[in-house]
């Protein structure tokens, strides 16, 4: 499970002074449920997935993910973690199965157990004939996949994504669209992030819509049909994001 | 510290590493390869040079001696010189290299030779020039062949020995083992050499291992793995230490044998560098890598803290050049004749262990200079090491916008 509780970041920047890239925010995702994250570009739906993987540290509140919280036990949070982004590259003088291999090293299993899951893993994915090919060498796809294998190897219990299927093409985001859906189907704690529309409307349990940091609405997309009264999602988002952008702006 | 986990990040490193070709060259190929040729090829063309100036019979000019028959005599007598006749332009011909040089022979020089007045001869060719020299030289050695004969002459008519004008010789003679005239020679050098190897064999690893990652996208990658900052920069510091080092043992074992083979060849006998003793203890190199050692600790330290800031591995390589220069200059000085260890020098890094490393090599060990150089570059390289984990812990330097 994750929790968020009052969860603040704010970068300092020389021209622009305090920048507020999230903004207290609070929210609950359970184990089994896709957690959507939709916004903008810039509404802080990176930075507040990069402080639940304890890459960056919150400024101000807190998140506990499966038990741990993100600020005294980054290290048991990150344990729990699978963090998955198209910023997230692989290792290029690495083969797919060295890069999944040193993964699971640093989350410590043993030579015994990590041989047993890096075999179930590239079976499952169909990633045997190029497990032995160097990362730079492998296509989009394959490198994708090989992504998702390093995510998977130590089997996490949350899974976060962040904007996965950016520039993908359509058949490799489909791909990881599916492994989303199978974290869901496997009891996985699933938060993800995405400016796409019809992503969230496929996948998500609950939808959180972020702008300038904050987060101004939540609900199940049905909930969020009746409480704005459309049945458009796109159409939600602007009457959600609207008036605050503006307000913002102005 | 879980040195599991380290050795992990350690190892693929390492695996990463030797298949990097860039780093290859500049920590393997170019230390291994540098020398030999340099040397080599060096000595080779030194030597050609040299035998092709001494073979070629250099053109003289003679300027006046119409009245000095008995020198103009001699001069003309000469195997190893050609004297080509006299022309106004011969400053000219010195300079477009069509003679040699030329002597002028004073007016009335050999009437005043015999009265007894002193006179001067003077020998004009091209400073700088090789063959212009050896022209010179062969000149000079003729006239003083006269005059020496002069001399013979006018004590022998007042019945005095030669030995009046040489009571007794004078010879100098080398007492020091064949190691400490080798350090003599080439210690300055040879710690110069460690020390800048030490540093370019870390400096690529370095910009690969922090601003290449960066500029990948896997620095969020690796970050997002369970392990601590701590044990991640020490992986990283190790593969960068072991490339420092390698890269100086490479270069110091190639060198060394460039000079034991060098020292034997025909190459240096021809080029009349017999004197020049190639020999070095084995234990005085062993000595000069355990001080290089907290050294590439501390060079490999501060090149991951500052290459980390960098976005690119390009921002990366121009912070790096001008520190490339700051190691350069300290360690160029204790090349320089003259300057000596003090407890001052001691104390200021990249120099006091150049200058301790010329020592060594001489067999020179002052154990208070060694203990106090070793000890402050120790908590040197510390402080560095301190200060790159604090640079991995910094959020507005790994994600820099």
């Amino acid at each position: 499970m994750i929790e968020t509780r009052g969860l603040c970041k704010i970068f300092q920047d020389k021209k622009r002074g305090a920048i507020h890239a999230v903004d207290n925010i609070s929210f609950i995702c359970k184990p089994g449920q896709i957690y959507g994250l939709l916004g903008a570009n810039g509404a802080g739906k990176t930075t507040t997935l990069r402080m639940l993987a304890t890459i960056l540290e919150p400024t101000d509140g807190t998140a506990v993910v499966c038990g741990h919280d993100v600020i005294d036990e980054p290290e048991e949070v990150r344990a729990n973690v699978g963090f998955l982004s198209t910023a997230t590259a692989l290792y290029p003088r690495l083969t797919s199965r060295e890069m999944v291999e040193y993964f699971g090293r640093l989350n410590g299993l043993d030579e015994s157990t990590l041989k047993k899951r890096v075999d179930e893993i590239f079976s499952r994915l169909d990633m045997n004939r190029f497990r032995d090919r160097r990362c730079d060498k492998l296509s989009t796809g394959m490198k994708q996949k090989t992504s998702i294998a390093r995510t998977l190897v130590h089997d996490p219990q949350v899974m976060i994504f962040d904007e996965p299927t950016l520039g993908l093409d359509i058949m490799t985001a489909r791909t990881i669209i599916e492994f989303i859906r199978e974290c869901r189907q496997q009891g996985k704690t699933v938060i993800f992030s995405t400016h796409v529309m019809s992503e969230v409307e496929k996948l998500c349990d609950v939808i959180g819509i972020i702008q300038s940091g904050k987060l101004l609405a939540e609900g199940s997309l049905a909930e969020l049909r009746e409480r704005y009264r459309q049945n458009d999602l796109e159409e939600i988002f602007v009457q959600v994001v609207g008036p605050y952008q503006s307000s913002t702006e102005a | 510290m879980n040195l599991s986990v380290v050795s992990v990040v350690y190892r693929k490193e390492l695996t990463e590493w030797l298949r990097d070709r860039r780093t290859l060259i500049s920590t393997v190929l170019v230390p291994l390869l540098a020398f030999p040729l340099l040397m080599v090829g060096i000595t080779a063309l030194a030597t050609v040079m040299i035998g092709n100036a001494e073979k070629e019979i250099p053109k003289i000019m003679i300027l006046g001696g119409d009245d000095s028959p008995q020198l103009l005599e001699r001069l003309h007598k000469l195997d190893k010189l050609k004297i080509v006749p006299y022309a106004d332009n011969w400053k000219d011909q010195i300079s477009n290299k069509d003679i040699r040089a030329a002597v002028e022979i004073p007016r009335g020089f050999q009437a005043a030779l015999a009265d007894g007045t002193a006179q001067t001869v003077n020998i004009y060719f091209y400073q700088g020039e090789l063959k212009s020299s050896f022209g010179a030289d062969h000149l000079q050695k003729a006239i003083e062949e006269y005059r020496d004969s002069v001399v013979k002459d006018r004590l022998a008519a007042k019945n005095l020995p030669a030995s009046v004008l040489t009571p007794f010789e004078i010879k100098q003679e080398n007492v020091a083992p064949p190691e400490k005239v080798s350090g003599a020679n080439i210690g300055g050098f040879i710690g110069y050499a460690v020390i800048l190897l030490c540093l370019t064999g870390a400096m690529y690893p370095a910009i690969d291992l922090t601003a290449g990652e960066k500029e990948r996208g896997t620095i969020e990658t690796i970050l997002s793995s369970p392990i601590s900052r701590f044990d991640l920069v020490l992986g990283k510091f190790l593969l960068v230490f072991s490339a420092s080092l390698v890269s100086a043992v490479l270069s110091v074992t190639s060198m060394g044998l460039s000079f034991a083979i060098l020292g034997h060849s025909h190459l240096m006998k021809s080029s009349g560098e017999q004197s020049l003793n190639l020999n070095l203890g084995l234990t005085s190199v062993v000595a000069v890598f355990f001080m290089a050692l907290p050294l590439a600790v501390l060079f490999s330290a501060v090149l991951m803290t500052i290459a980390l800031f960098a976005k690119t591995y390009k921002e990366a390589q121009s912070y790096l050049t001008p520190l490339t220069f700051l190691v350069v200059i300290p360690a160029v000085a204790s090349v320089m004749p003259g300057v000596e260890l003090t407890p001052k020098l001691a104390l200021i890094p990249v120099l006091n262990t150049s200058l301790v490393c010329k020592e060594i090599i001489t067999g020179t060990y002052h154990w208070n200079s060694i203990i106090l150089i070793f000890t402050s570059t120790c908590v040197y390289a510390l402080v560095a090491i301190f200060l790159a984990v604090k640079m991995f812990q910094r959020e507005d330097v790994l994600f820099r916008s």
